[in-house]
């Protein structure tokens, strides 16, 4: 797969940028060329948003056949996080025990390695999360 | 608008098949059909195949012409066109073809469905059928296919109670009922005690709770119905005919638990059919793995939301039940080639209300429904077919 396609996330998968509709102000993430609430009076008016990185786990499972690139991580626990600006998003939670696991957690994202494209490929990187106190 | 009928039906055997290809599959399937309704080669107006990924499964695209090639209909010109919406392709391609007979465009149309999924590796097969999630926000994170029903699973137990018990009792029910059907991969049964216990894939889910990587091809003859009962006695009515789509992320869903892409098929069907849930008899549902087959009995209208886990309980979903679901052995126990999966559910429902379902024969049933999903949601079509 190019690396080209990788490129283009890193903005939104680094910064954990979206975007807010300013005609209804509700925020997406990723972001969205136009709102699926206003779709034409939202057209021109999608601005970016930083987003906290603060949100709390809605689902989880705990992955024990993985995909080929992540055979060395399992177990490993991926997760539905709801941020606290709204916006949904899927990712591992790491710095704990799988078993610590649960809906309702409070989590905050932390930047980390995603992959590695075989042994001297490209990394790609991306957001985890973690507990929060 | 004109009203549509299947006339003729042909499947394969489903597993692993390794002596047979792609083309070989849906030929046979094809053939079966067309002999099966009684028409010709010349008879055929149009055609459509569902497939999900050619491509990567045997390294060919371009499979609708392949199809009318290798059913030896070259030299006719048949029209024919490649559906693709991941594991309900060849829902979306019977519901081409019957919108193609309904327009007044044409008057018999083939449909058919295929995949050759053990070609590849276990571990290909799995990040192929992964394409049916979002790649760049679902995949790329480590979500696997069978992860995202998991997460659909540990929400639906916390929010209602849903037991890992209830969800092994869906593989049990549909490994009986595959027992007895001559097409399906496992003919076997298989006690609680191995569903529950079964090898971890996703937690809540075991091996057992997923459909297994599949090959097989499925194929129907639809034709209007003022002509039908020239080519047989007994046709089956498609009463309705939908489909609905949603956010093709998990995560973009209203809510975890509901997949809102069936809710609106569903209701479109019931409407077009004027009928209401509790008129189905019989249903094939998309029970890729166990949970799904929960959830989509209550998205359907079956049971209420969060009643799912106990239809097995309650006696509504087993084969001597009020509703009987999945009587084929579901996608569980038939195997699920995903993209014969839609056209395989409607040649059930359409045996079964022909009285042609032999030891799995549900008495008297009229009224049926079939269910697929593309994805973990985000496509959904239904289909309601009556005997006529």
């Amino acid at each position: 797969m190019g690396v080209a396609r990788f490129w283009r996330e890193i903005p939104q998968r680094y910064n954990l940028l979206g975007d807010k509709c300013g005609s209804c102000e509700r925020i997406f993430f990723p972001p969205k060329e136009s709102c699926p609430y206003c779709r034409r009076k939202s057209i021109g008016k999608m601005k970016e948003i930083k987003l906290s990185g603060k949100g709390e786990v809605v689902t989880y499972t705990i992955i024990h056949v993985g995909p080929e690139d992540f055979e060395e991580q399992v177990p490993y626990p991926i997760a539905i996080i709801k941020l606290e600006e709204g916006p949904q998003v899927t990712a591992q939670i790491v710095d704990c025990d799988i078993n610590e696991v649960k809906i309702g957690m409070k989590v905050e994202s932390t930047f980390r390695k995603i992959i590695q494209d075989g042994s001297t490929g490209a990394i790609y990187y991306g957001y985890k999360f973690k507990k929060r106190n | 608008m004109r009203d549509v009928a299947v006339i003729g039906v042909g499947i394969t055997k489903f597993g692993e098949l390794w002596d047979k290809s792609f083309r070989q599959l849906i030929a046979e399937a094809g053939a079966k059909a067309i002999l099966d309704s009684g028409i010709e080669g010349k008879d055929i107006d149009e055609m459509y195949v569902g497939s999900m990924s050619s491509g990567r499964f045997v390294g060919q695209e371009h499979v609708g012409a392949l199809v009318a090639d290798a059913s030896g209909f070259s030299n006719l010109h048949i029209p024919s066109t490649r559906v693709e919406g991941a594991c309900a392709s060849s829902g979306m391609a019977v519901r081409q073809g019957y919108l193609s007979i309904a327009s007044g465009i044409n008057d018999i149309v083939v449909v058919g469905g295929m995949e050759k999924m053990n070609d590849v590796s276990g571990a290909s097969a799995t990040e192929t059928l992964a394409t049916a999630a979002d790649q760049e926000w679902e995949a790329f994170f480590g979500a696997t296919f069978p992860g995202l029903y998991a997460m659909i699973a540990t929400r639906h137990m916390h929010e209602y109670g849903t037991t890992k018990e209830q969800l092994a009792q869906v593989a049990v029910k549909n490994h009986a009922n595959g027992a007895l059907n001559p097409y399906a991969q496992y003919q076997r049964e298989i006690t609680l005690e191995q569903a529950i216990n079964a090898t971890p894939v996703a937690y809540p889910l075991g091996l057992l709770d997923c459909s297994p990587v599949t090959d097989g091809a499925a194929s129907i003859v639809l034709c209007a119905v003022e002509k039908a009962k020239k080519y047989r006695d007994n046709p089956v009515k498609i009463i309705g005919s939908s489909q609905g789509s949603d956010s093709l992320a998990l995560h973009g869903r209203r809510d975890i638990c509901t997949l809102d892409a069936t809710v609106h098929a569903a209701n479109m069907a019931y409407k077009q059919a004027n009928l209401k849930p509790k008129d189905i008899e019989i249903a094939e549902v998309h029970d890729c793995f166990t949970i799904a087959e929960i959830c989509a009995i209550e998205d359907l209208g079956f049971v209420k939301k969060g009643e799912g886990g106990k239809a097995i309980d309650n006696k509504i979903t087993p084969r001597d039940g009020s509703l009987p679901v999945n009587t084929s052995g579901g996608l569980k126990a038939k195997g699920h080639p995903v993209g014969a999966t839609g056209v395989a559910q409607i040649i059930e429902i359409v045996l079964q209300l022909q009285g042609r379902a032999e030891k799995r024969q549900i008495k008297n049933a009229r009224i049926g429904l079939a269910h697929n999903v593309g994805g973990s949601g985000a496509t959904s079509t239904v289909h309601i077919m009556e005997a006529m």
